[in-house]
């Protein structure tokens, strides 16, 4: 088709009422029908990802957040609890620095520092080749610590077999709606740094009617981190989800909307 | 900005389809945008021209088609064009809605030369 008049470019043909004479059919476009969407390459990796995990029935899991929600507290605390019963790695993203992956290898595990640069999220080709440091078959499970951010990440799957949104209590409730995109795309809702609620205004129950007004199958758990309440619960659904080469397979059980106390 | 990086990846496309179509100019780029795609049209146009120097696509036009969302109630299978993700049912009042349409962005087609 020529787009300078619409037509379909074949030199011959005559319109009076709109003169060839301005442009030259010889050199003109032709359009191409692609069709593609543009994430497709990220979800081919993404499903590489997801494959190569479940064949080595590894779970990993996708943490995303906003900065500060105490993500890598979360997960320090999370493998003191679990790497005597769990084989575990943890890939960190930040745009900067190392700091993250090393307070996770001071744990003891092995921990790989992704930086993103200028970029605001994880894809799963950058997860791919962090993947490469490991030999799977030693592994159980492997946390994805993504970049702070409850925007961009959202759009990215990186293979996980879950996803798993932190919500601090410090950040108001209303996150939920304010980035809806996030909250839809988890599997997974945690609650975290619930030993301040007594100071804080935060309402849980509303936090909770939010998030399910958009994703009415997530899951979600309180926690604190920090004095460790209901991280038995946490430390549980980490063990129970199944992997599978289809994304989000955690199994809805008696962990739905546990109110930790 | 992930707007950014969705650039790279139309620009990667169309890379490859410069190899294998065998053009050497992009006139014109048709992408569709979805209405809940978490992509900002200004934002895409924006960092569609940062990225597309020294391309086929140097100083293509973009031209942006929007595609409205549509959500199926979970309760009483209503569908409606929706805005947001957290829109109730205009039929029954619930929240809860699978998204049948406006997730994604694609590159429907290319103007080549």
């Amino acid at each position: 088709m020529c787009t300078t008049c619409g037509c379909n470019g074949a030199v011959s043909h005559q319109h009076g009422h709109h003169p060839h004479a301005s442009h030259d059919h010889e050199d003109q476009a032709r359009i191409l029908q692609v069709e593609q969407n543009i994430l497709s390459k990220n979800d081919q990796y993404a499903a590489t990802n997801r494959q190569m995990l479940s064949d080595h029935k590894v779970a990993a899991f996708n943490l995303v957040s906003s900065p500060g929600s105490g993500k890598t507290t979360l997960l320090v605390k999370t493998i003191q609890r679990l790497k005597d019963a769990a084989r575990i790695a943890v890939i960190e993203g930040d745009q900067q620095t190392e700091l993250d992956a090393q307070r996770i290898r001071e744990t003891g595990v092995s921990a790989q520092q992704i930086n993103t640069g200028k970029g605001c999220h994880l894809d799963a080709h950058q997860v791919g080749h962090a993947l490469e440091h490991w030999s799977l078959d030693e592994l159980d499970i492997i946390y994805i610590e993504n970049v702070g951010n409850l925007v961009c990440p959202a759009a990215f799957d990186l293979g996980e077999a879950a996803r798993v949104v932190v919500l601090s209590v410090t950040e108001g409730e209303d996150k939920p709606l304010k980035y809806p995109d996030m909250f839809y795309a988890s599997d997974l809702m945690l609650i975290n740094k619930i030993d301040l609620l007594p100071y804080l205004d935060f309402d849980v129950e509303k936090s909770i009617e939010y998030a399910r007004r958009i994703n009415p199958d997530i899951q979600v758990l309180q926690v604190s981190a920090k004095t460790g309440q209901g991280m038995d619960a946490w430390i549980q659904w980490c063990r129970q989800t199944k992997v599978s080469p289809a994304r989000a397979t955690v199994i809805p059980g008696e962990f739905v909307c546990n109110t930790a106390s | 900005m992930h707007e950014l990086s969705l650039a790279e990846n139309i620009r990667d496309l169309i890379v490859e389809r410069a190899a294998t179509e065998g053009f050497r100019k992009v006139e014109a780029v048709w992408l569709e945008v979805g209405a809940l795609s978490c992509v900002e049209p200004d934002a895409m146009t924006f960092s569609f021209a940062a990225v597309m120097a020294d391309t086929p696509a140097q100083d293509a036009r973009l031209e942006i088609i929007s595609v409205p969302g549509e959500g199926q109630c979970r309760q009483c299978r209503h569908r409606w064009q929706v805005r947001e993700l957290y829109d109730c049912c205009p039929e029954c009042g619930n929240f809860g809605m699978d998204v049948v349409q406006g997730k994604d962005v694609r590159v429907k087609s290319l103007a080549v030369i």
